[in-house]
């Protein structure tokens, strides 16, 4: 497969179904828009299926990069250079995973300038998949700044009363990371000579200026994630994004910050990360009590979820910082499930917005009476939401927790606290939406799932089910990669003296002279 | 082979019911499951049965898939089969296979009732996967997979707001249980490295009295994981402080009440404790603790089932009585006993529940015993089926309650714990109670003069026999479990009955030591017993007066009780109430005042005025402007790099 550009055709093979509507379709006629949609289906398909051979074709023996492809861009080290590891493969694969469903979910939803709208979601996922896959930091400032833009346009352009508001406040947060990220590349660059991302991970980077460059880089990714205090732009954007640009920000956009977490800030400045450990545990603490209790009392169902999104993510930042395996490893499971589940989750919501136009819990009550097909997948993912082992959201929940009382047992005493807020949030909204006798008029008649709805949350469901009681084939592809991800920074922090010598274990006065009769 | 059909037959029979079950008729999925049930129940006893009574003949583990393997934990799907899951296999598989068949009876007017079977397979399922677990994360799944059931059933009338309010607070006040539970398994793997119970157990005298940083504290390492992990068995065990869930959950269909309820769920934390006696027999303050917990439960759940009017909330209450009487043994060291009370208790606890149903069955779903009275003549085999439940839980001689109760309560006289001799008068005094409450409910249910209207009284009816052959092998169970198996649980050969499934330190000779109790200590429960029959005999039966004096001489007293202690009120204004507040706070105050305000919302408006007086420009697409800016500033930069490089 060596000689294949696999990667960059996965890449840029969205962008090849963008140009087919953009150049030979008019959207003049129902049929034509049935067209452009069923030419995005299949491009975004095809690309899954591409994709997949990844996974096929992936060595789980090797922390190093494989399907490494470069090419000179602007010269001065500055190379196009794209490769995957156990880190990032299966974020390429959970992109391309999702936009099918993005396409899918928007085929009756959205009416106007369908043209537009299947055009930005085809060059969004080159983007994300770009994000994920280049090996050249100023490739990937280019592809995480620019999926900014299709991002902006679909909630500007398909959102709802308040989109400009939205777009804005999402655009202000995000502005000031971009702009310090951006410092922060060059001055790497100045200092090591090189933006190659593998050649980076090698570099020593001074202590001092780890530290900054470590701020730098979570002024980007934790308004992305987002962390406390820099989430209150998810919930406006969520509200405000169609069905599927809801799915694109919280199954990837979010996964942008964690992977970014891990493969800049943890790789690349243990030190500072190892300063920062009691800061990011702090935010994260804050961030799963805080946002569950918002959540738990939000009257729309999409800010809920945006909100639990937050607390779910604030287990994946608190796991990453643990910097051992079960942190790590549990963090990028929990990425990849929230990506699956939280996604299902605005699409459920989408299931009944497109219906009743409302996204008020308290316009719903008793629809397990008229969609009891509905009620059972919103069963499994709000099961899934909470943690229940037998879904994937367990796997990632407890592992990270588990990794953060390795290092820190306040944080995972507080962290744990979410076990029992989760199913505060999730359970109420289930039951208020779906539980209780059918009073509303308007619910009377409405209809449950169709085909195509079907279509797109069954095998979300089978999946959150399946990597729940089997996750290893996940574990597989990520453990050698993290494993040694974490052999580096542990050398690196042994150099430092910054290992703590601490031993878990102290043996009281009595068993330890008895150990030495 | 016949472990993995125990554990896989029922999943695979709720999957059926639960996929392809409306394509038939509801019978179709009614008799595959109850008849999977029975079969793997039979297959349950020759299990029990053929080990010889040897626990050593039974010790299998049979691998089924890796579930987790990465640095640092790994965990299988192992099937692990001792002794100790044998019995629970009898005990789960057993009432719920009765339970199944009864259903048959008891839900045949209820349209969802292929639902219904397919919940009930599920949760046998979960249950089975609890009790077979060979690591903490499996019988974590275990745990909450029973939860889940729970919340199901509980919530099955989903029409009915109270049962959504009664599944979710079930479920909730169990994950304040399991947070416990969570934090102990994290520990586990902490001080163990291992989530493995073989490996963790093996290791665990070596940490005797070391200690290691919880929270800031140095605490004792086996102490501190015994109590966490104990707190999972208060939640699901509905013990003292996390009891209010039980209660409510009586809003479920009475089956559920019987299998979850009664006989298996709730039992999950005396098997999680006794699953783990290798690491409490060797935390003394932990046994404690949970002497504490089980006595005060005991002694709090007696007292407020003395009062309550619903039938199937006296029983509830009674069953978190009995749950405390466990905990008890388990406390003082007599984990056989409180294996042994589990066992019995499910039979004749599971006996009552399904009485009671075939009384509200009979009553037209009447569950208020004030309105009730003098039926026991139209439903005579309901009535002795209920009789024999009562004989067997107040502890009449000879009965299966007799053996179990009597063996806890000499267990607490003669223990050393720090708690024994409250955990003594605490379930003494229980047994009083018990037997006055439950013999109220006779009285109240089945004689004196009816309170029931005449249109209600018209259609009293016997039970199907669909409904009345599960009582029947319940009662053989409720009379007979005790005498039978005595010798094997607490008696002479229990060691060589548990061999290895329960771990008893060697200074821990307290199945011994009751038999060397003193008459008085041998007589009391059944003195107790007498005093509470005889009373309530006088308050309902001779003199009905009283006890309406009393409540109204008493009356803050009678509330108190009547209120449950207050317990719901507490809670709700501290913890729900209290949590909304916050949420709301949050959301308003902090997300929107400051954050908001103090972040975009402060820096847009200062654009806007900038923009404002430089160019007046104003362009709803401000936003257009702002990325396009951003790319500007990204192209710049970019050329910058690329001419600072050269």
């Amino acid at each position: 497969m060596s000689e294949w550009p696999i990667l960059s055709i996965i890449t840029f093979f969205p962008l090849l179904g963008a140009l087919l509507i953009l150049l030979l379709i008019k959207e003049d006629s129902e049929q034509s828009k049935n067209n452009i949609r069923n030419i995005a289906l299949m491009t975004t398909g095809a690309t899954f299926l591409i994709s997949l051979l990844l996974w096929v074709f992936f060595d789980n023996t090797t922390a190093d990069m494989q399907f490494v492809e470069t090419a000179s861009w602007l010269g001065g080290n500055i190379n196009y250079k794209m490769g995957v590891d156990g880190i990032s493969m299966l974020f390429v694969i959970l992109t391309t995973f999702l936009l099918p469903f993005c396409i899918l979910a928007s085929w009756r939803s959205v009416k106007n300038n369908v043209k537009e709208f299947m055009i930005a979601f085809l060059v969004l996922e080159t983007f994300l998949i770009g994000v994920f896959s280049s090996l050249d930091l100023l490739v990937f400032y280019v592809f995480f700044e620019g999926g900014l833009i299709p991002l902006y346009l679909i909630i500007g352009i398909w959102g709802g009363k308040n989109r400009v508001y939205a777009s804005f406040k999402f655009f202000l947060f995000t502005l000031a990371g971009s702009v310090l990220m951006l410092l922060a590349i060059m001055a790497m660059y100045w200092d090591a000579g090189t933006t190659d991302i593998v050649k980076l991970l090698e570099h020593d980077f001074p202590a001092e200026m780890q530290t900054w460059l470590w701020l730098a880089f979570f002024a980007s990714f934790a308004v992305k994630m987002p962390m406390w205090p820099f989430h209150t732009w998810l919930p406006d954007a969520h509200v405000q994004a169609p069905t599927a640009g809801s799915v694109i920000l919280a199954g990837l956009s979010l996964k942008m910050g964690g992977y970014g977490f891990i493969r800049f800030s943890l790789a690349m400045f243990p030190e500072a990360s190892g300063e920062m450990q009691t800061f990011v545990f702090t935010l994260s603490a804050i961030a799963i009590i805080y946002t569950s209790l918002v959540a738990m009392m939000q009257k729309d169902m999409k800010k809920l979820i945006a909100y639990s999104s937050v607390a779910h993510m604030a287990f994946v930042t608190a796991g990453i910082f643990s910097a051992n395996s079960l942190g790590i490893e549990g963090a990028i499971f929990q990425m990849l499930s929230h990506g699956i589940v939280s996604s299902a989750l605005f699409l459920c919501v989408g299931v009944i917005y497109d219906r009743m136009h409302t996204r008020e819990i308290s316009a719903y009550g008793g629809l397990v009476h008229t969609m009891p097909f509905y009620a059972f997948i919103f069963m499994v993912f709000t099961l899934a939401n909470v943690g229940l082992p037998g879904t994937s959201g367990f796997v990632g929940e407890v592992l990270t927790l588990a990794g953060m009382f390795q290092v820190n047992t306040w944080v995972a005493f507080f962290a744990t606290t979410g076990v029992i807020l989760s199913a505060g949030y999730a359970l109420w909204l289930y039951r208020r939406v779906i539980f209780g006798e059918l009073e509303k008029e308007s619910l009377r008649d409405i209809l449950d799932m169709s085909r195509r709805e079907k279509y797109i949350l069954v095998p979300m469901a089978a999946i959150t089910i399946l990597f729940g009681l089997y996750p290893q084939p996940i574990f597989n592809v990520t453990s050698v990669s993290v494993d040694n991800l974490i052999e580096n920074y542990q050398a690196d922090m042994q150099r430092a003296g910054l290992l703590s010598d601490q031993p878990r274990i102290k043996a009281s006065a009595a068993s330890a002279s008895a150990a030495t009769d | 082979m016949i472990y993995t059909a125990i554990v896989f037959l029922p999943i695979l029979a709720s999957i059926f019911a639960g996929v392809f079950g409306r394509y038939f008729d509801a019978k179709v999925s009614e008799y595959l499951t109850s008849g999977v049930l029975v079969f793997i129940a039979f297959l349950s006893w020759v299990v029990l049965l053929g080990s010889g009574f040897e626990g050593e003949t039974l010790n299998t583990k049979i691998n089924i898939l890796t579930w987790i393997d990465i640095t640092g934990f790994k965990a299988n799907w192992i099937i692990r089969v001792d002794m100790l899951t044998a019995v629970m296999f009898v005990v789960v598989n057993t009432v719920s296979a009765v339970v199944h068949v009864y259903s048959i009876g008891y839900m045949h007017n209820d349209p969802h009732r292929i639902r219904f079977f397919s919940y009930l397979s599920f949760f046998t399922f979960a249950m089975l996967t609890l009790i077979t677990a060979d690591n903490f994360l499996q019988m974590f799944f275990g745990w909450e997979g029973v939860g889940v059931a729970s919340y199901l059933l509980i919530g099955f009338w989903y029409k009915k707001q109270s049962a959504g309010a009664a599944a979710m607070k079930a479920f909730i006040v169990n994950r304040v249980g399991d947070f416990g539970f969570a934090l102990g398994i994290f520990g586990v793997l902490y001080v163990f490295g291992s989530v493995d119970f073989d490996t963790v157990f093996t290791a665990a005298p070596d940490m005797v009295n070391n200690s290691f940083n919880f929270l800031g504290y140095d605490v004792d390492i086996l102490t501190t994981l015994s109590i966490l992990l104990f707190i999972g068995a208060m939640g699901k065990s509905a013990q003292f402080l996390l009891h209010t869930w039980l209660p409510d959950a009586m809003e479920g269909p009475t089956p559920v009440s019987a299998l979850i309820h009664a006989a298996t769920m709730v039992t999950a934390g005396v098997f999680l404790v006794a699953r783990c006696s290798p690491l409490f027999e060797l935390a003394p303050d932990a046994m404690n603790f949970v002497t504490l917990i089980g006595a005060t439960t005991a002694f709090f759940a007696a007292t407020v089932g003395l009062v309550q009017n619903d039938i199937k909330r006296v029983i509830a209450y009674s069953t978190a009585s009995q749950l405390g009487y466990m905990f008890v043994a388990l406390g003082v060291g007599a984990y056989q006993a409180a294996i042994f009370h589990l066992f019995t208790h499910a039979f004749f606890k599971a006996l009552l529940f399904l009485g009671a149903g075939s009384v509200i069955h009979a009553m037209s779903d009447e569950q208020d015993m004030r309105k009730m009275g003098g039926i026991w003549k139209k439903i005579p085999k309901t009535y002795v089926m209920m009789l024999v439940g009562t004989l067997a839980l107040t502890g009449f001689p000879l009965t299966a309650g007799y053996f179990s109760k009597d063996a806890i309560i000499e267990a607490a006289f003669v223990s050393q714990n720090y708690f024994a001799e409250y955990a003594f008068y605490a379930v003494i005094l229980a047994a009083l109670m018990t037997s006055f409450y439950s013999w109220r409910l006779i009285f109240m249910t089945f004689h004196g003069k009816s309170r029931a209207s005449k249109d209600v009284l018209s259609h009293v009816h016997e039970s199907p026999n669909i409904m009345l052959v599960p009582l029947y092998i319940l009662a053989a169970g409720a009379l007979l479990a005790g005498i039978l198996f005595v010798p094997y649980f607490i008696g002479d050969g229990q060691q060589a009955f548990w061999f290895t499934s329960i771990y008893t330190s060697e200074s821990n000779q307290i199945l011994h030591d009751i038999h060397g109790v003193s008459a008085y200590v041998k007589y009391s429960p059944f003195v107790m017993m007498l005093i509470g029959f005889g009373l309530a005999y006088q308050f309902y039966i001779r003199q009905p007066q009283i006890p309406v004096q009393l409540a109204a001489r008493f009356d803050t007293l009678y509330r108190f009780l009547l209120n449950k202690w207050y317990f719901d009120e507490v809670y709700d204004f501290v913890f729900v109430k209290g949590a909304q507040k916050l949420g709301t706070f949050l959301a308003v105050k902090v997300d929107k005042g400051v954050i908001d305000r103090y972040g975009p919302d402060g820096i847009a408006a200062l654009v806007f005025r900038i923009t404002a007086r430089v160019s007046k420009f104003q362009s709803g697409l401000l936003y257009h402007y702002a990325f396009v800016m951003l790319i500007g500033v990204a192209v710049m930069l970019t050329y910058f790099v690329v001419w600072g490089a050269r």
